[in-house]
């Protein structure tokens, strides 16, 4: 089947049924959206599907066909960092920065709708992505910069 | 049920700290490492120079004397490299360590490139717990680091023939005291084989002038990180890879009775390993894999287990002592004006690493390498070694930057069932537990029954204190306080589910029961709690933490309607702590809101105050999990809530405004910060919530449903 990740087309084998998070990690070696809980719970699979996020562990990938996927590896463009992606690294939004992945992609697509949240309204729209570290505090920070940035 | 000392071992290496002949039969001896390096300067450090005289009294003299703890090396190219065997799981040491070494040598942090975690390439290392890397592994850094600059100034003293001590030294550079020609790092290592132990009396740079330590340098490395392109175990794939899954029971003490594998085994791709209990599945893709492991058709029989609503009995039934009582605190406590008993409760939490256990193994031959997330590489090793009985030198363990730990990744699970399907198969295998699994076959924070009984003289003295903890441990079990008569026990039992080391250990348990009784004991007589606190305390750094916080936070302002205040602290590993916690009870509906939270924390020098101040963060937020609603919920052996929508952990919405305090000791040498911080927020929030209630929530955790009955 074919696929659009990144702007790219490719082809995957979808066979087995693999969820969309199983063949972007083990067909595409796209790893850098995580598992953390295969149930849609936890946010560390989200990737954008025509710009919603959407959590891959319970998306099947034949379900995407037609549509264009975004991956964490798809946000730089030309080399440069998405301003996300920089708010992240300013405010050292991470400790072990396994949730990193999905916290930015779900903050993108947050920005892309309302380009200069609150701290409330990051909060309730991030409240899917679960950081077990607990770096919460800077995150929304982090978010919240990136806000300024681009309103 | 026994358990061997070894794996007692492996799930609290924290408590056996004792043992330590393992440091000494690490794989790098002077010879070896002399021989492996190559050209260049270096210093290195042996395990005498790092560990205590106490453990250093049980140690053989002549070996500690002779295998390497570390070392620093700068190449002929200039390149600095430190060797460490601790490990990086979210506490940025990596980032923290560079710090020190680039202090010590006039470099950028980014000049130093740190091997960690790899039982091939660097020292042995007992494993990255215990708050333990920065008292120990920065100072010694530190001085080894210093050593090295100060052989490179002998160098280039050497070179122009002058004085070491009027040259300069910056950016990699040694500069000419008086003519300004230029000596690079690299042209200083040219042809050079300058090897030598660490000067123990070697100056290094005062705290009071770091310039790059004690900066909030950004994560090392932080851009692969949010780009997604670090390869976290669980991302790896080797050439010719397959997918392992393994066959679990259904519930604690089941044994496999029936097994019938033919039709997973029919599947295209599907091979299944076999291995007496051992069951497991590999496929080329992780769908087929699940499917064939569902195909397998096993029985099981099932062993009676206890449930969670006979936790705490049970706990106290397996015993495996009878609780003490001393003669000296039965008088105390007859002699009491006021008495005060109870009793707290605390529940199996799990620790809930985003990154499930995951393991990639290969084979050679019969040399093996494991790829795997665990904060003891060579715990790891030892383990791989036994499972199947080859020399040490044959298992290479690397463990690259992990999606966290908390105290929960001491073993290797996941590394060994990869490396057993990879035995059998041939193939590389790599095993990534589910979440399921993770919550029903890794280990837990240990539950716990705590027994207090205390009393006080008419002044509002306490004069008696007796405290018994069953199961959850002996950490953080004694009172800061002075009192006259004290008698604390912990009292082993038999746990239902498998338990072992988390963040503080057993400290969030007894913390929370010390800080509730004590604050209890303050509100009989009416005594304000932290005046009562400060009057029963001697220790000079507590009451420092304690005081601040108090002030940050407030504590003498008027309280809002239906808001209440409370207050907690505590003395962990070398941190000094102390919390207050604003809250709000709704009056009808006894909703509880945890409305603002204040951590004061010192632990010596500060190396960098944003990570510092993150690791508490982390601590506090999630210390709030444990105190308001996670809990394992279990019956006869299994677990019922083993995912993350069965099984609640803070978010965003969860949090409160947070502060944090951090006290800079720039004369104290610096301590650890993963774990001391998290100890004072459940006792600090239960004591709010008796503030405005008058109502003692003497179990953990203490609002899974949110409110409380008014
Ligand atoms: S892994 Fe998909 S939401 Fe948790
Ligand atoms: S930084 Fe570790 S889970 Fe978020």
């Amino acid at each position: 089947m074919k696929i659009n990740v990144n702007g790219k087309e490719l082809t995957i084998d979808v066979t087995a049924n693999p969820s969309l998070l199983e063949a972007l990690r083990e067909q595409l070696d796209l790893t850098g959206t995580k598992y953390g809980c295969g149930e849609g719970a936890c946010g560390a699979c989200k990737v954008l599907v025509n710009g919603t996020p959407l959590p891959a562990c319970i998306t099947p990938a034949v379900t995407v066909q037609g549509k264009k996927v975004i991956t964490i590896e798809g946000l730089e463009t030309n080399g440069e960092l998405h301003p996300v992606q920089q708010a992240f690294l300013e405010v050292d939004a991470f400790q072990c920065a396994y949730c990193a992945p999905g916290m930015i992609i779900n903050a993108v697509a947050l920005l892309e709708k309302n380009s200069n949240p609150t701290k409330q309204e990051i909060v309730d729209a991030m409240n899917g992505n679960i950081c077990r570290c607990c770096t919460y505090p800077q995150i929304v920070e982090a978010i919240y910069q990136a806000g300024k940035q681009l309103a | 049920m026994k358990k061997s000392m070894n794996s007692q071992m492996d799930l609290y290496p924290e408590q056996y700290e004792l043992h330590q002949q393992d440091l000494i039969r690490g794989p790098i001896s002077r010879r070896k490492f002399f021989k492996r390096m190559g050209l260049g300067i270096a210093s290195f450090v042996v395990v005498s120079d790092v560990v205590s005289a106490e453990i250093l009294n049980q140690l053989d003299p002549s070996l500690a004397e002779d295998a390497i703890a570390s070392w620093i090396h700068i190449d002929e190219s200039g390149k600095i490299t430190v060797f460490t065997g601790k490990v990086e799981v979210g506490q940025n040491i990596r980032t923290s360590l560079a710090q020190v070494v680039a202090e010590e040598l006039f470099v950028e942090v980014e000049d130093i490139h740190l091997i960690m975690g790899d039982t091939d390439l660097t020292p042995y290392d007992r494993g990255t717990y215990g708050s333990l890397t920065t008292p120990q592994m920065a100072p010694i850094l530190r001085k080894a680091a210093a050593s090295v600059r100060e052989l490179l100034k002998e160098t280039a003293a050497k070179e122009w023939s002058v004085g070491k001590s009027g040259l300069q030294m910056e950016k990699g550079i040694v500069i000419h005291p008086s003519n300004g020609k230029r000596l690079s790092y690299s042209q200083l290592s040219q042809g050079k084989k300058l090897f030598q132990q660490v000067d123990s009396e070697v100056a290094v740079v005062p705290v009071s002038s770091w310039k790059v330590a004690g900066t909030s340098v950004p994560k090392i490395e932080g851009k692969s990180f949010i780009t997604g392109r670090h390869k976290y175990v669980s991302d790896m794939a080797l050439p010719g890879m397959v997918y392992g899954k393994i066959l679990r029971a259904p519930a604690n003490g089941a044994k496999l009775k029936n097994l019938d594998t033919s039709r997973a085994e029919s599947m295209e791709g599907v091979t299944v390993v076999r291995n007496g209990d051992f069951v497991g599945v590999t496929a080329p893709d992780s769908p087929t894999a699940n499917m064939a492991l569902a195909m397998l058709e096993a029985t099981w029989d099932r062993t009676p287990q206890p449930s969670r609503k006979d936790l705490f009995g049970h706990l106290k039934k397996t015993a495996r002592n009878q609780p003490e009582s001393k003669s000296e605190l039965t008088d105390a406590l007859s002699q009491a004006s006021f008495k005060l008993n109870q009793t707290f409760t605390i529940d199996y939490i799990a620790h809930v690493p985003l990154e499930p256990r995951a393991g990639v193994a290969e084979w050679k031959g019969d040399k093996l390498t494991v790829w795997t997330g665990t904060q003891r590489p060579f715990g790891v090793q030892e383990e791989l070694q036994r499972a199947f009985d080859i020399p040490k030198e044959n298992v290479r363990v690397i463990m690259p930057d992990t999606g966290s730990g908390y105290g929960g990744k001491h073993t290797g699970e996941a590394g060994i069932e990869a490396a057993k399907l990879a035995k059998a198969t041939g193939k590389p295998v790599k095993v990534t537990w589910t979440r399921e699994e993770e919550f029903k076959w890794a280990y837990l924070r240990p539950a716990g029954v705590i027994d207090v009984r205390s009393g006080m003289d008419s002044s509002g003295k306490v004069t008696a204190w007796e405290f018994h903890n069953y199961n959850s441990g002996n950490a953080g079990i004694q009172a800061p306080y002075t009192i006259a008569a004290k008698h604390d026990q912990f009292l082993a039992a038999d746990t239902p589910l498998r338990q072992g080391s988390y963040r503080a250990l057993a400290s969030t348990a007894n913390i929370f029961a010390i800080e509730s009784q004590f604050n209890d004991l303050a509100a009989e007589i009416g005594s304000d709690p932290l005046g009562f606190r400060l009057k029963h305390l001697q220790d000079e750094r507590l009451t420092n933490a304690l005081t601040a916080c108090a002030d940050k936070f407030g504590w003498d302002k008027s309280r809002k309607k239906d808001h209440g205040f409370g207050i907690a602290c505590g003395a962990v590993k070398g941190g000094f702590v102390a919390t207050c916690a604003e809250v709000s009870v709704h009056p009808e509906t006894g909703e509880v809101k945890v409305i603002r939270l204040v951590t004061s924390f010192e632990c010596g020098a500060i190396i960098n105050p944003r990570h510092l101040e993150s690791q508490v963060v982390g601590c506090v937020l999630q210390g709030l999990g444990g105190a308001l609603f996670e809990a394992i919920d279990f019956k006869e052996g299994e677990v019922l809530n083993a995912s993350i929508s069965g099984y609640r952990v803070p978010r965003f919405a969860d949090i409160p405004a947070i502060e944090v305090v951090l006290l800079d000791r720039k004369d104290l040498p610096p301590a650890g910060a993963g774990e001391a911080p998290i100890v004072a927020v459940a006792p600090a929030i239960r004591n709010a919530i008796f503030e405005v209630t008058g109502k003692k929530l003497n179990h953990l955790p203490m609002i899974p449903s949110g409110s409380i009955t008014v």
